[in-house]
């Protein structure tokens, strides 16, 4: 049997096979299975179905803002398109779903691929170019899908958008509640095992390698048009798959929903998780839905002080805020303070 | 024929004034490599300062419109000492992460500013200025702003040609490190040009909302056009941001009056990429050198 090594004093690796594992040392190994259990045995048999929603919601977040860090954190191209490519995959499973009564378990991967595919469409034109023409044509197309979901009525239902019956699921009958959160939290860890995997690869350091410097990248030979393309379709196939579960667990969904608004609120949980951090996105979206919660909590109370117009747009002044704050200030984000603090138990009492 | 001419005097008009936009959107691009999304946000900034003044403080127009661009200039000055000072060094997707985060800021100032229900325009013009041929009219309004455009576009020009400020400008766009060993405060030129192009910003707005009454929470969503005028023109061409700004003035008033009004909002955006795809380098940009050390 393996030795396990929880403390070790140094690196002690001794074959190439100890290098190329995820974790360092058995205690990473340890927490990730204590955190499983926690998510899946403790937390859905203690909650109530309230709470489970809103883990759900986080947990959904989580997903797409992991797929804006793949392509803003890893690969250095900036996206403002990622909330229509999430309400692509929204509409593409509510579409699917309610009139073309397809189950639940094969809407979510056909709306994930279409979304992946506007995605490489999109992208098309300004992954040839340098640096903040990705950036640029995203808000191009993140106004043209807007348009096209307000306004081609016979598809999406115009403003009025699409209601989803919770009969509509499939044999599973993933409705709001236990097992939607289990297939919400199966498929985050899931895709979170898939990132940090995939940041190892051939493809994972190609794409670290085109932030950093896209000319040396270029010289050392990575075709940049095809990553940046490829970087732009798994970021977008998060998103659509994100989005997907988003449209059963919203239950009814309509354009004004994945506004650039979104985008940006993506966008805010990446910068304050940690850019190219993977805990980094997960982090960011508790932390966003975290403050989506203090802030109606508020409302609440200035509803009946009768401020009610002062909280409308008080959520993007936090977001506006935090943005601007975490990029002077932390641009690493909540996850150089988590290492902190994990370094400093590691090394305690030192 | 008629209509044709009108509505493409009207594109016209409204061209000018994304043209006079996007220039503060070039200004700060080239020196310091900001795309700058705050661009509505300062512009609604300006057309509201100038309405607080102008009908609050029932100060006259000029008077008001000229302590508006002191104010403009002191937040652009504000706006790069506090916030993009500290990040200048690192790569330019974060300082427009930044300006993400300043336009919603100035989104939700605005929005919540909307609720106080602010006074119109109570602006004069001259009415001798409107021009009336056949059926085709010209009001006051348009004359004016695009006389005062052209007058501040002429004064640009002059200003980065021959003013030494303008010099250290355009010589900090064209190398930074090459004008900060030449002596160049770069410091001061890149503070100075976030100041003007702010101040750009504030008569866009300004006359903005006199020509097609837009309120201030929609100059935020104009303030998205320049990406498309800039890309059209060229990114780093400061004539290109003038005739793409008159483009795509006109394409929008021409799908307006053609086709639909909501489509006309999307056309600019459906215009940058064709454009993005076609001839990225945009009319008259330059071809982008590739060095890594920028």
């Amino acid at each position: 049997m393996r030795k396990f090594q929880f403390h070790p004093c140094g690196s002690f690796k001794e074959t190439y096979q100890d290098e190329l594992f995820l974790f360092k040392t058995d205690f990473g190994r340890l927490w990730v299975w204590i955190s499983l259990i926690l998510l899946f045995v403790v937390i859905p048999s203690s909650f109530g179905i309230q709470t489970l929603n809103l883990f759900s919601l986080m947990g959904i977040y989580a997903m797409a803002a992991l797929g804006l860090n793949i392509l803003t954190g890893f690969t250095g191209q900036l996206s403002l398109a990622h909330g229509s490519l999430f309400g692509i995959g929204a509409y593409t499973a509510a579409i699917l779903g309610s009139r073309g009564g397809f189950p639940f378990f094969a809407t979510i991967p056909l709306a994930a691929i279409l979304a992946a595919a506007v995605g490489i469409i999109l992208s098309f034109p300004a992954a040839r170019l340098r640096n903040l023409y990705l950036c640029i044509i995203t808000i191009g197309g993140q106004l043209i899908i807007e348009y096209v979901l307000l306004h081609w009525k016979g598809l999406t239902g115009g403003a009025e958008g699409i209601a989803i019956t919770a009969g509509e699921s499939g044999p599973l009958s993933v409705s709001q509640g236990t097992t939607f959160y289990l297939v919400v939290f199966i498929a985050l860890a899931t895709m979170i095992w898939v990132a940090a995997n995939l940041m190892r690869t051939r493809f994972g350091r190609a794409f670290v390698a085109i932030r950093d410097n896209e000319t040396a990248a270029e010289g050392m030979g990575i075709p940049i048009f095809r990553y940046k393309l490829l970087s732009f379709a798994i970021s977008s196939f998060y998103a659509g798959f994100a989005g997907a579960l988003f449209a059963y667990h919203a239950r009814e969904i309509s354009p004004g929903l994945f506004s650039m608004g979104m985008s940006m609120e993506f966008l805010a949980m990446i910068v304050v998780g940690g850019l190219g951090s993977i805990p980094g996105a997960v982090f960011g979206s508790i932390f966003i839905v975290f403050l989506n919660e203090l802030l109606g909590v508020l409302a609440r109370v200035f509803l009946e002080t009768g401020a009610v117009t002062a909280m409308i747009p008080i959520r993007e002044f936090f977001y506006g805020g935090f943005i601007v704050l975490f990029i002077t200030v932390k641009p690493k984000g909540i996850s150089t303070i988590w290492e902190r603090t994990k370094s400093v138990f590691r090394h305690w009492p030192f | 024929m008629e209509f044709f001419l009108q509505v493409l005097i009207n594109g016209i008009s409204l061209g000018v004034l994304y043209a006079m936009a996007a220039i503060g959107f070039v200004m700060i691009y080239r020196t310091s490599l900001v795309l700058n999304f705050a661009h509505g946000g300062l512009m609604a900034m300006g057309a509201f300062i100038f309405l607080a003044l102008s009908s609050w403080g029932r100060l006259p127009n000029l008077f008001s419109f000229v302590l508006t661009l002191a104010g403009a200039f002191a937040i652009g000055l504000l706006i790069e000492k506090s916030f993009h000072r500290s990040i200048m060094e690192s790569k330019p997707i974060h300082g427009a992460i930044l300006t993400i985060g300043l336009a919603l800021i100035f989104k939700s100032i605005f929005t919540f500013l909307s609720g106080m229900n602010l006074p119109g325009y109570s602006a004069q013009f001259y009415e001798a200025l409107s021009v009336t041929w056949g059926t085709v009219s010209i009001p006051a309004s348009s004359v004016t702003v695009f006389i005062f455009s052209v007058f501040f576009f002429v004064l640009f020009g002059l200003f980065l040609k021959n003013s030494s400020l303008g010099i250290t400008m355009r010589s900090t766009t064209e190398n930074r490190a090459a004008a900060l060993a030449l002596g160049v405060p770069v410091k001061r030129v890149l503070a100075l040009s976030w100041a003007i192009a702010a101040m750009f910003c504030a008569i866009a707005g300004i006359a903005l909302g006199m020509v097609s009454n837009a309120s201030i929470q929609e100059l935020g969503f104009i303030g998205l056009k320049v990406f498309p005028v800039v890309v059209l023109g060229g990114l780093n061409s400061i004539g290109g941001a003038i005739l793409g700004g008159i483009l795509i003035g006109v394409l929008e008033a021409l799908t307006k009056g053609y086709i639909s009004a909501s489509f006309g909002e999307i056309v600019p955006y459906v215009a940058l990429f064709l454009m993005i795809a076609l001839k990225p380098g945009g009319f008259f940009g330059t071809a982008e050198i590739k060095r890594s050390w920028q």
